[in-house]
């Protein structure tokens, strides 16, 4: 088999950036804990309000400048769905579905999780910029799927 | 002198399969999939039309037939059955002219896929049109639509299977007649194919089963993280299938179509295998965001995803090395003088041409949604419509118009007048820019937060969902120029299936650069390839299948939520 010389250049950049690619994806998921949201817990999604965290959902304090907000996703809606949080605090979103698949998306961060029934999702984000943040879910839940969203205020 | 004349004779054997074409039996079943085809691309584009108008917020839907119910519909017609029905008739009109005829049981075969994919479409519409399975194409449970909706599915994928089981056979039974001879380069492509969307398919038919019994009440509860990965190892699949059927066209009929030749034949073989080989694990990054999978598998399936990305790199080389080769040998000058001398005004080269630029920003989009921190942001927004309908809406279904304006003369033995050329050459420019705001408009506002499957929505007018506005504006400018391409497309395909002049018309096999006898003969061993496909299958599946199973939570019951 003759492989020209140029495609030979060709092939190794792009095996080179390949590889590249995924040098960058390894040392920002392991080394700078960036890897996505990929809680693995499981729940009876006929029995969440009966569960623990998710039968007093909430924003909880759960450390020093640490935030826990416990939030059920059912169509079409977030509980609770105002939620408050200081700026620069690290906050973590325990997030579980009561009914079908959706989708939990703050808009313009990168958080951005699938919320899955029968499983806890977990999502972390530091908000530095005060500000009223716009909530949504992003996979297709039913009729009132544009009617789900909510807002997160940063004080 | 005898050796002559029987080169004479062969010539004139030649001549005569030529002056013939494709037979008729075959012709028309090609023909009927063509139809079934375009009349999809009609109805499924004014569905899209009314899509794009309400998302801007310029039409409101009627509650009897919802925005959603539109987007089911728009999915499944241009999804399954615009590109499967496309697929189908093409490759097995090139194994028709490439192999020597469709053998007869195998085109029964065909035929009855056909009207087993058409009855199973009709199954799975009809509680659509009903409201009853208002759950997209992704149909994720527990959303549960009525189990006449995933009869149909089951319907539609066994149709797809036997006419992937006929193709089998007559490769199979072509390689016994001619031993030591090399499958012909457009059966190749077609075999891969077909491989794909069976062995592709398999996940989601395991998936689609459970669902019957599940939405009919047999069993209670459903898997709903098994479900959805199992979809996935077929979802993404399918989308390589079109994107692979099309590159067929670019390396097998454009090199004819500009008078130049095809591409190292022993690559384009490596080029295929490795597609095959590669392509099931990569629907995983879809699940990038999902719960119940840790990092460190989705770390290795970046690296699964990716790897596509190399055959399609050794594509982009190919291409561009056939187009420089032949706009040199026709006297093209200096660094860009060869682009010149290309055939710009035929339709049957611009249309995949512009396919294959597409393709460019589209696969770079690709490999940003393959990757871990890029996914998450665009994750399930407008950007990943934006980017379906770059790869699928322009790269694959553009260079199946460039193939529509030979094949169908071809098949109906009619000629493309210069005229209709014309149409075609205007169709693929409308095209193209309704693509380009279309597209572009939804990559950005993607960006922005936008969500995709949403019908029209300011969420109690956020200044975020507000700034979204002026974009989808744009989006329902690029949809009506593309309602516009539909039209003509439409037009210009059934015009040349039953009213354009009568003549012959080639079906443009290019002869490769190096001949093809010399391609190592392991190229084509299939066995190899498809045990190599399932072993990567198995590194990338078996885990998390078997973690979904053992460590499953409790099931979901059938839900509605429309």
């Amino acid at each position: 088999m003759k492989i020209h010389r140029y495609e030979k250049i060709w092939l190794a950049l792009s095996f080179g950036i390949i590889l590249a690619f995924m040098l960058i994806i390894g040392v920002q998921a392991f080394a700078f804990e960036h890897a996505p949201p990929s809680h693995k817990e499981i729940i009876d999604p006929q029995k969440v309000d009966v569960t623990a965290p998710f039968d007093n959902p909430g924003v909880f304090q759960t450390g020093d400048n640490e935030y826990e907000v416990v939030m059920t996703l059912q169509a079409f809606g977030f509980t609770p769905h105002e939620v408050e949080v200081p700026a620069g605090a690290k906050v973590t979103f325990t997030l579980t579905s009561k009914d079908v698949i959706h989708g939990f998306q703050i808009a313009q961060t990168n958080v951005n999780a699938m919320v899955v029934p029968g499983h806890i999702q977990k999502v972390t984000q530091t908000f530095r910029n005060p500000g009223e943040y716009l909530v949504l879910c992003n996979e297709y839940c039913g009729i009132g799927h544009e009617m789900m969203g909510m807002t997160i205020t940063v004080k | 002198m005898k050796q002559q004349k029987q080169e004479t004779k062969r010539t004139l054997k030649e001549k005569a399969t030529q002056a013939l074409g494709i037979s008729e039996a075959d012709a028309k079943l090609s023909k009927s999939y063509m139809s079934v085809a375009f009349l999809a691309l009609l109805i499924g584009g004014f569905l899209g039309l009314l899509q794009g108008l309400e998302r801007a917020g310029l039409v409101q839907m009627p509650s009897w037939f919802t925005y959603y119910q539109v987007l089911t519909a728009h999915g499944l017609l241009l999804v399954l059955v615009l590109t499967a029905f496309f697929a189908i008739g093409y490759f097995y009109a090139g194994l028709s002219h490439t192999l020597g005829g469709v053998l007869p049981h195998v085109r029964t075969m065909a035929w009855i896929g056909f009207w087993m994919k058409i009855v199973g479409f009709v199954f799975a519409v009809i509680p659509v049109l009903m409201n009853d399975a208002t759950v997209m194409f992704t149909f994720y449970p527990p959303m549960a639509a009525s189990p006449l909706f995933y009869i149909g599915l089951a319907l539609i994928v066994i149709g797809v299977w036997i006419c992937a089981f006929g193709a089998f056979i007559n490769v199979a039974t072509w390689r016994k007649q001619n031993p030591g001879k090399h499958i012909p380069i457009l059966a190749f492509f077609a075999t891969g194919v077909f491989v794909l969307l069976f062995f592709g398919s398999i996940g989601v038919t395991i998936e689609v089963i459970m669902l019957i019994f599940w939405s009919a009440g047999v069993m209670e509860t459903i898997n709903v993280m098994l479900s959805r990965t199992l979809f996935w190892s077929f979802g993404h699949t399918l989308v390589n299938i079109w994107y692979l059927t099309a590159v067929s066209a670019w390396y097998v009929i454009v090199p004819k179509i500009i008078g130049g030749k095809r591409f190292s034949d022993t690559l384009t073989r490596v080029v295929v295998a490795m597609l095959v080989i590669t392509n099931i694990p990569g629907g995983f990054h879809h699940q990038i965001v999902d719960p119940a999978m840790g990092p460190a598998l989705k770390y290795m399936h970046v690296f699964m995803s990716l790897s596509i990305a190399f055959p399609s790199l050794m594509t982009a080389f190919a291409m561009f090395y056939v187009f420089e080769r032949t706009g040199r040998a026709k006297g093209g000058k200096g660094l860009f003088g060869w682009l010149k001398k290309l055939p710009w005004k035929d339709v049957r080269f611009l249309a995949p041409f512009i396919a294959m630029v597409a393709f460019i920003p589209a696969g770079a989009g690709g490999i940003a949604q393959t990757t871990n921190q890029l996914n998450q942001v665009v994750h399930n927004t407008m950007w990943v419509v934006g980017h379906f309908h770059l790869t699928v809406g322009t790269s694959v279904i553009l260079t199946f118009f460039g193939i529509s304006y030979w094949l169908i003369p071809y098949l109906s033995k009619r000629v493309l007048t210069p005229a209709m050329n014309k149409v075609g050459v205007i169709q693929t420019i409308i095209w193209t820019v309704g693509m380009f705001f279309m597209a572009g408009s939804m990559h950005y506002v993607g960006l922005l937060g936008s969500p995709r499957r949403t019908s029209y929505t300011t969420y109690g007018d956020h200044a975020v969902a507000l700034g979204w506005d002026p974009y989808m504006i744009l989006l329902a400018i690029g949809g009506t120029l593309l309602i516009i391409g539909v039209l003509i497309q439409v037009y210009a395909v059934f015009h040349l299936m039953f009213f354009a002049p009568k003549g012959q018309t080639e079906f443009p096999i290019a002869e490769s650069e190096e001949p093809q006898e010399q391609s190592p003969l392991w190229t084509d061993r299939w066995g190899v390839i498809i045990a190599l496909m399932i072993l990567v299958i198995a590194i990338g599946y078996v885990v998390p299948l078997t973690d979904l199973i053992v460590n499953a939570p409790p099931g979901s019951p059938p839900i509605r939520t429309w």
